[in-house]
């Protein structure tokens, strides 16, 4: 069960997995996600499905390791099998022919950017991409990406590689030059927060698809809770995806550090562990 | 379901009965003092997460049996929702037939080691006990014998895998794996069905696994349970979602006939006042998955917990009482429940308010939160409070609290678990639109039957009852495996 049959690093820390996981294959939709356990004394976290192959039976899991969890899934071989694998969760992207699209992703979010811009696409949507990271080695899958995009945008903070520049900038060119009817936006949230009050500006519909820390991921604990025109939802049944203009990021930023000391402290321990060897 | 007044006369008069009867006057029994259940000191155990209660030694359980008067009129078993024979069970210890006294359990409980441990007998069982009615004396300790014959039989590994009927080939499914799932797949497994469970967190148990502590109910005595059903043929899907990894159709076209959901009330609900998103408000459900399921507070497990050092659990009922008692174990100096009503309208278990008072745990009664603050990182830091006063009663019959004017003052604390009760989880209504539910949510179910608005869909447990308990959750997999049953044996013969 959950059988690793294929792994690719894109940079250092950036790894892809090809899963076995059939009935997930089978179900899933753009948007969805699952919750990843590696080990016995693992921590459940939350993954966006960026493909998946309903013949082969797979689905693909784009990984960046931030933590214990994330690098402890990278470090898995080709052949192993993932402890616990649960999914597809949350609401699937709503798709339909809007027009134009606006699609931003920042670093790994990218990867759940994927298979948005590839089923806008399908729906007969004008499709333009920006995709942004720090520097050249952290741009993923532009040749996937690029595929379904009329447009591709490329942006790096240290101008390595693409433009020199962030998402926002790019954004603001593209909105200047031409209508947009929807723009979706998914990254770290503080590149979120900034690329919603961009379109804001402009009158453009958007969503942002929110990485907020979860347990479960079925609606039982309210870790995910964020606060959106003023009502809390929860980000694993009520999302990911939401209306940007009205999700509360400040709310959210603080949020995702509610563990962090306890997490770095968590990392530190496994490296060391680790080195003991 | 009810047992007849004939069936248990006769039963009482089997002669080992009359003889036990005869071995001492009712006189004498009653001139006996109820057993105490010996308990780990306060002080010990709020340093791990040791059970709590010890267990009674077979000479206290049989001087406690000694005390039961084998009433003609055993209204005891009318405080029961599943109608256990409890002199039968009780006399069967008396005489010293543990094994014996645990077959009569699990005629009518699949779990008795957990309804004996967890099971609110003070306002079930024990408070129809003739003791209580008639001689206004402390009742029967039916629950300590209850858990203990089931202790017995386990311990002694004297646990016997059921017989099963031939396997009739139907396949039917189990959606949810708390206490109404596994019941319900038990009995149809005796009936010979082909049954799977499904469940969608990576261990089965449901609330008696990611919500009951281990100082309450120790997991082991439920993963005893569920190796017997898997002995039995039951098999188990963990992480498994029905209505997402598959949905009902797909599990019908793959064969299964019916299906029963248990999938319990396993929403949070918060009081929706300013500054509850804050880092450190947390609800019950994630503090206590958390620790039970993910094992955070050990340091072999990569899941985070912060431990408080001044935690204020909000609420009254089991619920608050296991994550202020979890609180106090993680270290907290201060643990405090914030309840609005007073002490007597508390849901939980008057022994789990007894152990909480031993602990240490503060209880501010009469109050209630209404605003959180917190420092410039999001962190709570305080909460300000209001007192209450009892007014007339409400709906459910307890005097409702209303707010004192002018009283609010603030408490600092570091860590806040909500736990104000539950709201049916929407899985299952929400991927079948044809399914009735209430407007609670909670799924409609012919109340002998347990049957829903689609007729191979039957249901139990929290997600029909809304929150209850484990025995009603049990009770609700038994009736609805015999509705099922009779169902499916009418589909196939004619
Ligand atoms: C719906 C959803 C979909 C996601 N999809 C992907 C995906 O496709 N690929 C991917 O790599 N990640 C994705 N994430 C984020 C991923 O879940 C986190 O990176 C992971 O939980 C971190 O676990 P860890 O133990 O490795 O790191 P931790 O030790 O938990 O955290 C390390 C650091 O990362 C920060 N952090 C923790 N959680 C998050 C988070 N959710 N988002 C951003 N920073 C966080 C912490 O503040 C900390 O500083 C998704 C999150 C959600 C909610
Ligand atoms: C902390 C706490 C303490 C309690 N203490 C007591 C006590 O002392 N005494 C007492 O009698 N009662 C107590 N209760 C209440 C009691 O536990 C519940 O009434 C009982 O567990 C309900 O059983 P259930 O089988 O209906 O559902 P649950 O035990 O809630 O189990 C439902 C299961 O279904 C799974 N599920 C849900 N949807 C799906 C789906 N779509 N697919 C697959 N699986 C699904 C869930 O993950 C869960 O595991 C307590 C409850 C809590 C939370
Ligand atoms: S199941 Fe519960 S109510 Fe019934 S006899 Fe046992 S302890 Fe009492
Ligand atoms: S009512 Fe009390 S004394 Fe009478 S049979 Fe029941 S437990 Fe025994
Ligand atoms: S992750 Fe638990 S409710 Fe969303």
């Amino acid at each position: 069960m959950n059988k690793i049959v294929d792994k690719e690093f894109f940079s250092e820390n950036v790894v892809r997995l090809e899963i076995e996981a059939p009935r997930i294959a089978k179900a899933r939709r753009a948007g969805h996600f699952v919750i990843v356990k590696v080990g016995k004394n693992g921590e459940r976290i939350p993954l966006t499905i960026a493909s998946a192959n309903p013949e082969k039976g797979t689905i693909t899991l784009v990984v960046q390791r931030v933590g214990v969890s994330s690098r402890r899934l990278a470090e898995l071989n080709i052949g192993d099998e993932i402890t616990d694998l649960v999914g597809p969760l949350g609401q699937a992207t709503h798709i339909e022919n809007f027009g134009t699209v606006l699609a931003c992703g920042g670093g790994v979010g990218v990867a759940p950017l994927l298979p948005i811009v590839e089923a806008m696409k399908k729906a007969g949507n004008k499709v333009i991409t920006v995709i942004a990271a720090r520097t050249k080695d952290l741009i993923i899958l532009e040749d996937q990406i690029k595929q379904y995009s009329d447009e591709l945008i490329v942006m790096t903070d240290d101008g390595t590689y693409g433009e020199k520049g962030l998402v926002t900038d790019a954004m603001e060119k593209v909105l200047q030059r031409e209508k947009v009817d929807l723009s979706v936006v998914i990254g770290p949230a503080i590149m979120m927060k900034f690329a919603s009050l961009t379109t804001e500006k402009y009158e453009v519909p958007t969503y942002a698809s929110l990485n907020t820390i979860m347990v479960d991921g079925t609606g039982m604990c309210g870790a995910c809770r964020i606060t959106v025109g003023g009502k809390t939802k929860f980000v694993c049944v009520d999302g990911p995806e939401f209306d940007a203009h009205k999700v509360d990021f400040d709310e959210m930023l603080l949020r995702l550090n509610g563990y962090k000391e306890i997490e770095k402290e968590a990392e530190q321990n496994y490296l060391h562990s680790k080195d003991k060897k | 379901m009810t047992v007849s007044k004939e069936y248990l006369k006769a039963e009482r008069e089997q002669s080992w009965r009359v003889d036990i009867r005869g071995l001492m006057k009712n006189k004498d029994r009653t001139a006996l003092v109820r057993v105490h259940m010996g308990e780990v000191d306060p002080k010990e155990r709020i340093l791990s997460n040791i059970e709590v209660n010890k267990g009674l030694t077979q000479e206290e359980a049989v001087n406690e049996a000694r005390r039961c008067l084998d009433c003609p009129d055993p209204t005891c078993i009318t405080g029961c929702p599943v109608e256990i024979n409890i002199p039968k069970f009780v006399k069967r210890i008396e005489q010293g037939e543990f094994v014996e006294a645990a077959k009569v359990l699990k005629q009518t409980s699949t779990l008795p080691a957990v309804c004996g441990r967890v099971c609110p007998q003070e306002k079930q069982c024990e408070a129809k006990c003739f003791y209580k009615l008639k001689l206004k004396k402390d009742p029967v300790a039916i629950g300590y014998l209850e858990r203990f014959a089931a202790d017995y039989e386990r311990e002694s590994n004297q646990m016997s895998v059921p017989d099963i009927a031939a396997n009739n080939g139907i396949k039917v499914a189990v959606i949810g794996s708390g206490p109404a799932g596994l019941t319900f797949a038990g009995d149809m497994a005796k009936q010979g069905y082909d049954v799977t469970v499904f469940e969608a967190l990576h261990e089965i148990g449901g609330v008696l696994k990611y919500g009951i502590p281990e100082f309450r109910l120790p997991n082991n005595i439920v993963d005893v349970e569920i190796d017997i059903l898997s002995k039995m043929g039951v098999k188990f899907e963990n992480n498994f979602i029905v209505g997402r990894t598959a949905t009902i159709e797909d599990l019908k076209e793959e064969g299964f006939e019916a299906f029963f959901t248990g999938s319990g009330a396993g929403l949070p609900r918060f009081m929706n006042i300013p500054g509850e998103n804050y880092i450190g408000v947390l609800s019950s459900n994630e503090y206590l998955t958390r620790i039970n399921l993910m094992h955070a507070a050990s340091p072999e497990t990569d899941t985070p917990i912060v431990s408080g050092k001044n935690v204020a659990v909000i609420g009254g009922g089991n619920t608050a009482m296991d994550s202020v008692r979890t609180a106090k174990r993680l270290g907290a100096e201060r643990a405090m429940i914030i309840y609005r009503r007073s002490l007597e309208e508390m849901p939980a278990r008057v022994e789990e308010i007894k152990h909480a008072q031993e602990e240490g745990i503060e209880f501010m009664t009469l109050t209630n939160p209404v605003e959180y603050f917190a420092d410039s990182t999001g962190r709570v830091n305080k909460v300000r409070v209001q007192k209450m006063e009892l007014g007339e009663p409400d709906a459910s019959g307890r005097r409702r609290p209303i707010p004192v004017e002018g009283s609010e003052y603030e408490i600092e604390v570091d860590t806040v678990v909500v736990s104000v009760g539950v709201s049916p989880n929407p899985l299952i209504p929400s991927s079948l639109p044809q399914l009735e539910t209430t407007r609670w949510g909670t799924i409609v179910v012919d109340e002998e039957k347990l049957q829903s608005s689609i007729p191979e869909m039957f249901a139990g447990g929290d997600i029909v009852r809304g929150g209850a308990t484990v025995i009603l959750a049990m009770g609700d997999g038994r009736n609805a495996a015999a509705a099922m049953h009779n169902y499916l044996q009418e589909k196939h013969n004619s």
